[in-house]
């Protein structure tokens, strides 16, 4: 209210240049609570537009007192429209605001969070990816009159400035490559990052680095970077925001949105809207309401850290009392950062404090003066435990965790029995046998250089006297080699597919001349594969956990996590029911120990029917746990992925956490020397690719299916691009670096088997 | 090189080939039956139907009819534009041969696809031996930018001429033309241009035949209503 009264006294006196600014100020505002409410004249606008319309063409006409009058007015009413407007914010309402031209952008944060900055890998439109900004900035903050400065590597999406280049801050895959590359120097150097996530999602594109790869590989890298990270997020589209948002503090402003998919996206998916068509407004708005994508939501899911606080109607670019809370949010949470890894003590009393201050101008001055470097391997360390915990955390209690009653607890018993079994035998006494092992081979491999020398004039003299008929080298016969082309050691289980008297046609047949198929020759004999061509017939889970394994070998575990409906999406709740009565499972993954030619491995397998594969909480869970109990036995891991749509967007951001969080523990299990190979089936698509089995070093698929990030009509409509039909093709993935094969399903127990041999090397395990 | 030898037996008369044109100026396409079931059409005799589209032809043509056969619905789709103009309604719902006609499409031709029928039938058509960039030799580029357009075709070619180079991973390489001596009636590419394993190069005229052609062409492209 003081501001208005000095806004109406100041008004006295004013020039006609200046009087023309503020009309001009006045007409952006209108403009600006059209956009957000989606309505040109919400609360009369119209009345408002004509009103100041008529008095910028008619300025002279006025007198000075009587301009002022009127200026007062309009004022007055619109900054009633704007209170009235800022009380009822709906999230789509939300969205709009972010996505408005007004909004403030990175360039913007650059100038006036940041003291001075230079701009790397490119500038402006010369740029690898004019989307992604990378800048080594100053930061500087006042203890006590004195100044202190920080350097920080920024890294960001920019949608402004050049709109016409910048591709609305939608990241392509070099651009993802090149904040992968900064952050590397910002480890190399020692310095905290700052991410700044403004983004709609990552652009679609399949050309090498390929968005689902490197985002994968962002978030691999990100998971034990060795600084601290403080991201925050004003537009946080899904993959493309998790590409530079794996970090350690994650802060949200307050009229940002954080959210799986857009609206629009979400609601062309559950109105199933076909393309072209026009998606009705009322379900973009439900959408926006159902995803929990608003800053409050985000937070109360544990998916962030923190809400900056923006104005009623959210932060525009001359917003400055703004970007100083931001500047202070910033150099609070690195602040935060470096202490976790200090002293737990000093962090307390410092986070104490800070929520003590929450709600509060941000202060001209700090305390104290923390230097943002962490040295010590052990504060290293801690930093990346802490990091890991943080994510191991998030979304826990999002799903449904059965009781399983006594046989839980024994079950639990006998894994902390096993737990502590592993640990002796392989933590303590592997790596002595294998020291021992080590210098045994040293030594009899030098006494056996000593010896020869000896003994190779005697051996020599003894072959030239008595020589001796040479012998072909014997073909060891066993493990290793497969006898005939597919399992035959038991009764072939064959799919229930193959019990129809019809013939089916191969999609190739136009090309190939590929005769049609006997449905039961096709799924029994001839495993669902086409014997003309080659195609690879989709075939059911059931088939791969009956035939692939070892016969009795599959022992599935954490069966008793379910999924749920944790957001509370309308009309979810029945579809979730609908395929727990379908596939008599309860959440997208089986988790199972397993054998394949006596080889003990790990298995994590997301199949169709269950929400066609998508992955939330429950599954992300159920594979974590996977990976850790693969790294506790130490054994093989194995990700089969039959199908997966992606995130399931009912979870919302429930559902994206889980990239950084399994990436995260896929990681961890990679450190410590294990071995993670991916199969691919039928599709495989999204925010998994981009994560957890996009950063594994083995990634292979079955013939004739496809990997991708986004599919056909998404790249359609977010790049006007047409993409071939075979362009997410297991060939094509192979072709861009993406597999590392492509393998028959007739044979796939034989080339994993391979695969485990020959990438897993003696031990089965790296090291 | 591979090349496409004009018919010499045949005695041209493209009089009489427009004349038919005029009657008829329609391509026929006889759809049959690829192996043996029951048909269900899916058109009616007089419908417009398309052919194949997208850039990679992915979107199959309108659907003309199923085929079923032990319990395998086939869709059978057109593969060019055109009207159906005739069906064989005795066969709908019934079982068929394979190899039976069933439904006759006929597609209207313009006044391009006439001139490149005829062209093709008089022309000697030089086609490229691989995949490649190619550029007209310095002397024949020359003289058909020179040239305006009335008087183009009066380069004579006669075999053992360097009329073309062909550019290959920075390797240039000139190609001998080996067909009959006439004159270059029509250049289908530019100058510099990727061009694909046997699509036509230069479409050479037999000297006697060029003005006749000539005349020909332009009152196709005079009188002709699409």
């Amino acid at each position: 209210m003081s501001n208005q009264k000095e806004k109406k006294q100041s008004l006295n006196g004013l020039n006609m240049a200046e009087i023309g600014k503020l009309l001009k100020q006045i007409s952006d505002r209108i403009e600006y609570l059209a956009d957000i409410k989606g309505d040109p004249n919400w609360g009369g606008l119209n009345d408002l537009r004509e009103e100041v319309n008529e008095l910028r063409d008619h300025i002279f006409d006025f007198k000075e007192d009587e301009l002022c009058k009127k200026l007062n007015h309009l004022e007055d009413r619109i900054s009633f429209l704007e209170d009235r407007a800022a009380k009822d914010l709906t999230p789509w309402q939300i969205v709009n605001i972010v996505r408005n031209p007004q909004r403030f952008t990175l360039q913007d944060i650059l100038d006036n969070v940041y003291d001075s900055y230079t701009e790397l890998g490119g500038e402006g439109e010369c740029n690898v990816d004019p989307a992604i900004v990378v800048a080594r900035a100053t930061i500087h903050r006042r203890v006590k009159g004195k100044i202190y400065s920080h350097q920080v590597m920024v890294i960001g999406h920019e949608k402004g400035r050049g709109e016409e280049f910048r591709n609305g801050g939608c990241a392509k895959p070099w651009g993802n490559a090149k904040a992968l590359q900064y952050m590397k120097v910002a480890e190399t150097e020692g310095i905290p990052i700052h991410f700044f996530i403004f983004t709609p999602g990552s652009y679609p594109i399949e050309d090498y680095p390929g968005a689902a790869q490197q985002i994968a590989r962002n978030l691999y890298a990100m998971s034990k970077l060795k600084v601290p990270m403080v991201a925050f997020i004003s537009e946080g589209g899904s993959g493309g925001a998790e590409a530079i948002g794996l970090a350690d503090i994650r802060l949200m402003a307050s009229h940002g949105y954080y959210s799986v998919i857009s609206p629009e996206g979400a609601a062309a998916i559950e109105g199933k809207i076909r393309e072209g068509q026009r998606v009705p407004r009322e379900l973009i708005e439900h959408c926006a309401e159902q995803l929990k994508l608003t800053a409050k939501d985000n937070l109360e899911l544990g998916t962030i850290d923190r809400i900056v606080q923006e104005p009623p109607l959210g932060a525009r670019r001359d917003d400055f009392s703004f970007f100083r809370r931001l500047r202070y949010e910033m150099i609070r949470a690195t602040d935060e950062v470096v202490l976790m890894t200090k002293s737990l003590r000093a962090f307390r009393s410092y986070a104490i404090k800070r929520q003590s201050e929450e709600g509060r101008e941000p202060p001209e001055e700090f305390e104290v003066f923390i230097p943002w470097d962490i040295s010590t391997d052990l504060e290293i360390e801690r930093l990346l435990e802490l990091r890991s915990k943080k994510y191991r955390e998030i979304s826990k209690g999002y799903y449904h965790e059965e009781s399983q009653g006594i046989s839980g607890k024994l079950k639990k018993a006998k894994e902390f029995a096993s737990k502590g079994y592993y640990e002796i035998r392989y933590g303590l006494l592997r790596p002595h046998k294998r020291h021992v092992q080590k210098v045994l081979e040293e030594v009899s491999g030098e006494g056996q250089v000593f010896l020869r020398t000896v003994t190779e004039p005697v051996k020599a003299a003894y072959d030239f006297v008595f020589p001796q008929p040479k012998r072909p080298q014997k073909i060891l016969k066993g493990e290793g080699q497969e006898r005939g082309i597919f399992v035959d050691e038991w009764d072939f289980w064959t799919s229930p597919l193959a019990n129809e008297d019809r013939t089916v046609t191969c999609p190739n047949a136009h090309k190939y001349g590929c005769l049609d198929l006997w449905v039961p020759d096709l799924y029994g004999e001839f495993c669902g594969v086409c014997p003309t061509c080659g195609h690879h017939f989709p075939l059911e889970y059931q088939w791969y956990l009956e035939n692939l394994f070892d016969k009795g070998s599959v022992q599935e575990f954490n069966e008793h996590i379910c999924s749920k409906n944790p957001l509370g999406f309308k009309g979810f709740d029945e579809r979730l029911e609908r395929d727990i009565k379908k596939t008599g499972r309860r959440s997208a993954i089986i988790t199972f120990d397993a054998k394949v030619r006596g080889i003990k491995l790990v298995v994590a397998m997301l199949f169709s029917n269950f929400r066609n594969g998508t992955v939330g909480a429950a599954e992300g869970e159920k594979f974590i746990r996977a990976c850790e109990k693969a790294k506790i036995t130490r054994r093989p891991f194995l990700a089969y992925i039959h199908t997966t749509g992606g995130i399931r967007i009912h979870e919302g951001t429930l559902g994206v956490i889980q990239m950084p969080r399994c990436t995260m523990a896929v990681r961890e299990y990679i450190d410590s020397g294990g071995l993670y190979i991916v199969v691919y089936d039928n599709n495989s698509y999204a925010g998994p690719v981009a994560s957890f089995l996009g950063c594994s070093p083995y990634q292979f698929a079955i013939r004739s299916s496809r990997i991708g990030f986004a599919g056909p009509r998404v790249i359609r409509e977010t790049t006007g691009q047409e993409v071939p039909p075979d362009y997410h093709s297991a060939k094509n993935a192979l072709k861009r670096g993406h597999i590392q094969g492509i393998w028959d399903r007739r044979e796939f127990r034989k080339n994993l088997y391979n695969a485990l041999i020959q990438m897993g090397g003696p031990h089965l395990y790296y090291r | 090189m591979k090349q496409k030898k004009p018919d010499n037996n045949m005695e041209l008369n493209l009089n009489d080939l427009l004349r038919q044109y005029r009657a008829d100026p329609y391509e026929y396409f006889n759809v049959v039956s690829p192996h043996t079931g029951i048909v269900t059409f899916k058109v009616k005799e007089g419908d417009l139907v398309k052919g194949p589209s997208g850039k990679w032809h992915q979107k199959p043509g309108t659907l003309l009819f199923y085929l079923e056969r032990e319990r395998n619905q086939k869709p059978v789709y057109a593969t060019g534009e055109g009207e159906v103009c005739k069906i064989d309604y005795q066969f709908d719902g019934k079982f068929v041969e394979a190899g039976q006609p069933l439904i006759s499409i006929r597609h209207k031709l313009s006044k391009e696809e006439i001139i490149d029928r005829i062209l093709t039938k008089v022309l000697y058509i030089f086609a490229a031996s691989q995949k490649a960039r190619y550029f007209l030799a310095p002397e024949i580029a020359n003289k058909i930018e020179g040239l305006s357009e009335s008087s183009k075709a009066i380069i004579e070619v006669k075999p053992g001429d360097e009329i073309i180079t062909m550019s290959l991973m920075k390797r240039d390489t000139p190609v001998i033309y080996d067909g009959p001596e006439g004159v270059i009636y029509k250049v289908y590419f530019n100058s510099g241009q990727m061009v694909e394993e046997n699509e036509p190069l230069i479409g050479v005229c037999p000297p006697d035949k060029l003005p006749f052609v000539k005349r020909v062409i332009e009152r196709i492209k005079t009188e002709w209503e699409d």
